[in-house]
């Protein structure tokens, strides 16, 4: 039973990093309507800065926050230079952008830093808290920052202007045009946000997965999957579904004999399962598009 | 003569490959209310499209002496052009509140809450369902929550495209009531689309006829509708 509670707990740890690469997807998806597939590569990429800033010297909060702030230039900037001038352009091209996204990136990491595995530090240390090995400090930490980062995301959605707009801009974009919000910077703006989500989600996960270029690789399918799950549509189940994926991930590893080897090919299972018998996700609504 | 509050000089448009629009010439002034008549698919939801750059056009639109057909929409909208569009262009997740909001995003913080007081002066109902998701309002509220949102803006003018859609006879009367209280009490000029000719021609000083993208005729409202031909075309009588 204690084995069990160690492994939900567990799980909300990791399931939080997941949250965040889940809730980065979604703002994504709501703004372009596509899945990006880069996602991870630029929070691995975010994280390489905050170790370039650690390596220069800079504190661990500091180079935390500098980096945040570069993550949302970065990809206010990628939708500025690479999206917006495909935005009508068939799905297939996005795809292909992605794809090139994410081998540009990976590669980039890999030139720029090389491939070796890189320890990346925790501001929250390595005891056990809650009890014997149930919760490392650094898992609490990751639950923490993953809790005011979305507290924070609520509020500023919820009660501010631009967060209106930006609701607005994805919900309906000719009517969000037509009280004068410029939606093709919404757009930018939500991928900036979610550029420094992916941030906040790969240095969390770097002090557990180490820092190398391939870092994000799984960890994105595993977002895929929350989003997935929760629907993508709507970024609170986003958040939920990365919550239920980390924990139905450590609570796998219970299944006699394959479980902890087939850790991912469980999550993807989910995936398959949610898409056949609710295919708009757990919170998602159903688009109906007119042809 | 003072310079038309809005102009379009050759104005063409197009969906894809297709004309829709050829060659219009239109203006109105300020303080008026013109209405664009025609039959289904003449082209006058794409007149106003065009004027608000949602779509593919070519040709002069000028604003308040401004061209204007060389800017997107959220430019014009700012100008004070409110588009008010077919299916009312409801945020149906959203609350009447935030959708009120939402009509006055590019205006200052401070005065919203004296404008959302203003629009409920017009539309008491409105007030009632403050909190209420806008999807869940009757046809009818969701007409007047667009125009209350349209209002938000403080416009100079309005595109009002079939104000009338889907509405029961007695709410479109006292819509068209609250309209032409709109413009004399707030002084916003009006660009009425309507399938419903013998209204929007009591409405308004000025009317267009449109025939498959064309201007087929134009003059003062009393003239068109006195007019034998439209008669019997539009107005079944």
């Amino acid at each position: 039973m204690e084995q069990v509670v160690q492994q939900i707990i567990g799980g909300l740890a990791t399931g939080a990093i997941y949250a965040c690469i889940a809730l980065s997807i979604v703002m994504i998806y709501q703004a372009i309507d596509h899945l990006n597939f880069a996602q991870g590569e630029m929070a691995m990429f975010s994280t390489y800065i905050a170790w370039q800033l650690m390596q220069w010297g800079a504190p661990y909060w500091g180079a935390f926050f500098i980096t945040i702030a570069i993550s949302f230039v970065l990809g206010y900037v990628i939708e500025r230079t690479v999206f917006k001038p495909v935005h009508n352009a068939p799905v297939l091209s996005h795809i292909v952008i992605f794809i090139a996204l994410f081998a540009i990136i990976n590669s980039m990491a890999g030139f720029i830093w090389e491939f070796t595995i890189k320890p990346f530090p925790t501001p929250f240390g390595t005891k056990s808290v809650l009890g014997e090995g149930l919760l490392s400090a650094h898992g609490a930490g990751m639950i923490a920052v993953t809790g005011v980062m979305l507290g924070m995301l609520y509020l500023f959605f919820r009660y501010t202007r631009v967060g209106l707009a930006m609701r607005a801009a994805s919900a309906n974009p000719d009517s969000a045009r037509l009280v004068g919000i410029r939606v093709g910077f919404m757009n930018a703006l939500g991928w900036g946000m979610a550029a420094a989500i992916g941030a906040v989600a790969g240095m969390m996960i770097a002090p557990v997965v180490f820092l190398e270029p391939n870092m994000m690789v799984t960890i994105l399918l595993y977002g895929f999957a929350g989003a997935v799950v929760g629907g993508l549509t709507s970024p609170g189940g986003a958040v939920f579904g990365g919550f239920a994926v980390g924990v139905i991930e450590n609570l796998a590893s219970f299944v006699p004999h394959f479980g902890a080897e087939m850790k991912l090919s469980i999550a993807l299972a989910l995936i398959i399962l949610v898409l056949t018998l609710k295919p708009s996700g757990l919170f998602g609504r159903r688009i109906v598009s007119r042809v | 003569m003072s310079t038309p509050l809005l102009s379009a000089k050759n104005l063409r448009a197009f969906y894809g490959p297709t004309q829709i629009l050829y060659d219009l010439n239109f203006d109105m002034h300020t303080g008026g209310i013109t209405t664009l008549l025609g039959a289904n698919g003449a082209g006058k939801t794409t007149t106003l499209r065009a004027l608000s750059a949602m779509v593919r056009t070519s040709g002069e639109i000028r604003f308040d002496g401004k061209l204007i057909s060389n800017k997107e929409t959220a430019d014009i909208v700012r100008l004070g052009v409110a588009h008010v569009p077919e299916g009312r262009g409801t945020f149906v997740r959203q609350t009447v509140e935030e959708n009120l909001q939402l009509g006055g995003i590019t205006q200052p913080a401070s005065q919203i809450s004296a404008d959302v007081e203003r629009v409920f002066t017009y539309f008491p109902r409105l007030k009632e369902r403050f909190r209420q998701q806008a999807g869940t309002l009757s046809g009818g509220e969701q007409q007047m929550l667009a125009i209350g949102r349209a209002l938000m803006l403080r416009p100079k003018v309005m595109l009002l495209d079939e104000p009338s859609f889907g509405l029961a006879p007695l709410i479109v009367q006292e819509m068209f009531e609250i309209l032409r209280t709109l413009n004399k009490k707030e002084k916003v000029s009006m660009f009425l689309v309507e399938q419903n000719a013998s209204l929007a021609l009591e409405l308004a000083d000025h009317a267009y006829l449109l025939e498959t993208g064309r201007v087929v005729m134009s003059g003062p409202a009393k003239q068109l509708s006195a007019d034998e031909s439209i008669r019997r075309a539009y107005l079944g009588y």
